[in-house]
């Protein structure tokens, strides 16, 4: 059994680290996700493990046990409804809106094994002709380097591409590998991995039009919500838009970000001088360098 | 919504029965092809079969391909095959005789879910945000 003042070690570092926060009712979780990580490091316990943490400073160990306490639940065109509001209106107005640099960024900020970024690269494929000409970059960043390790090969299980993703998509885009699947080049090759702890300074990102910032938000306090989010609107182009999980909104946050409700769900975008919050938008846009009045 | 499950096992066409009732579904069984094809005689209003592949008397794709010359362009009814057959070719296949989803075995029920979902027929209970 894992001691009280162990338990609440793990969620310390947890929260130091990535910003997500555990309570009691997730012992069983760390329980089982961290026994595995104890017994192969040599450990006797769970107990053993935290103490060691705490006498000795070993950034490898800490990350895998941070790495261990993260949900990373996700699957192809999770929920669907995003995906259907990037290809109808998303999409569309960028098209519209960025004609001139025929150049469009998008960021999965938490993208987990790379169902979400994979999603997304496929659409882009099968929009084809519409995008004939253009450059979509397609970002995806985790703190997880198992994840991201696991997201690189795009190699899935049985199950997992059968999660949200149609059979068309699986013939056309996936190769049989014995009792796994794996993503042709074609696609793995529009998405570009790497580590990211949004907790830190997020500039390497550049500018981006869309975010997907889905299933995260959830699992961080409000201040940290806060602070997350102003530093990704940030980044967000004036005819930008972010997206949320299914369960997540900004309600009660101080941002650039206007609700946008669509019979498909919600999305947010950069508010515009002359629609509403203008107060945050105008100085936002200024610095910028982007306010035309 | 009438769904007719097409399969030699009982105990899956129990399962598939109890999903597809939660969905909304008014279901049907049949244990192999040529009874489908009965029961589509007698009930026109089938918009939906699941279909297993390996079966007694008339198998997946001898149905597919007897419902084929009936369906002509038309794609109803809509056709999930579900099936332990998990080769690619295989799967190409079915689609290639008509079937519109693909389901490898074992499965769960979001899985069948979310593929309905695909073709629109996620049911009245399944709307969710
Ligand atoms: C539940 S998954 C969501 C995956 C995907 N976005 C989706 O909605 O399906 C959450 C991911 O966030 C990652 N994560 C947790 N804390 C993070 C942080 N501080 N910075 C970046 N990623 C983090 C986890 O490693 C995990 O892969």
């Amino acid at each position: 059994m894992i001691s009280k003042e162990i338990l609440t070690y793990f969620f310390s570092i947890l929260y130091q680290e990535s910003g997500l926060v555990l309570d009691e009712s997730k012992k069983y979780l760390i329980e089982t996700r961290l026994e595995p990580i104890a017994a192969q490091e040599g450990f006797e316990s769970i107990n053993a493990l935290g103490r060691a943490l705490i006498q000795k400073r070993s950034p490898i160990l800490r990350q895998k046990v941070v790495d261990a306490m993260t949900t990373n639940e996700t699957y192809f065109f999770r929920d669907q409804r995003p995906f259907t509001i990037m290809k109808e209106e998303v999409f569309p107005a960028l098209i519209k809106a960025k004609e001139k640099s025929k150049q469009i960024h998008i960021w999965c900020a938490a993208s987990s094994t790379g169902q979400e970024p994979y999603s997304l690269a496929m659409m882009v494929k099968e929009m084809g002709p519409k995008l004939a000409g253009w450059s979509v970059q397609i970002q995806a960043t985790d703190i997880s380097e198992d994840v991201l390790k696991k997201a690189r090969l795009g190699i899935y299980s049985q199950h997992e591409v059968q999660r949200g993703l149609s059979t068309p998509y699986l013939l056309r885009y996936f190769t049989q590998k014995g009792l796994t699947w794996q993503l042709k080049p074609v696609i793995r090759d529009m998405v570009r991995f790497r580590r990211l702890n949004l907790l830190s300074n997020l500039s390497s990102v550049g500018d981006v039009d869309v975010v997907f910032c889905r299933n995260i938000l959830i699992y961080f306090d409000s201040k940290t919500k806060q602070n997350v989010i102003a530093r990704i609107s940030d980044l967000i182009t004036p005819e930008g838009v972010l997206f949320l999980g299914g369960s997540e909104a900004l309600m009660g946050i101080k941002s650039s970000l206007t609700r946008i409700g669509t019979a498909q769900g919600s999305y947010y975008k950069k508010s515009t001088p002359n629609k509403g919050n203008t107060e945050k938008t105008v100085p936002e846009l200024k610095r910028r360098g982007v306010c035309q009045t | 919504m009438k769904v007719l499950v097409v399969d030699d096992s009982g105990p899956i066409r129990k399962i598939m029965g109890k999903m597809l009732r939660r969905m909304g579904f008014e279901v049907l069984e049949a244990c192999h092809g040529k009874e489908a094809l009965v029961q589509l005689e007698k009930h026109p209003d089938i918009e939906l079969l699941t279909v297993d592949w390996n079966m007694p008397e008339m198998n997946g794709i001898e149905l597919l391909e007897a419902m084929k010359t009936k369906r002509g362009s038309e794609p109803k009814p809509t056709i999930v095959m579900v099936s332990t057959e998990n080769e690619k070719s295989k799967i190409v296949r079915a689609m290639s005789k008509g079937a519109n989803e693909y389901i490898m075995k074992p499965f769960t029920e979001e899985i069948l879910t979310e593929k309905l979902t695909f073709l629109g027929m996620g049911g009245s209970k399944n709307d969710k945000r």
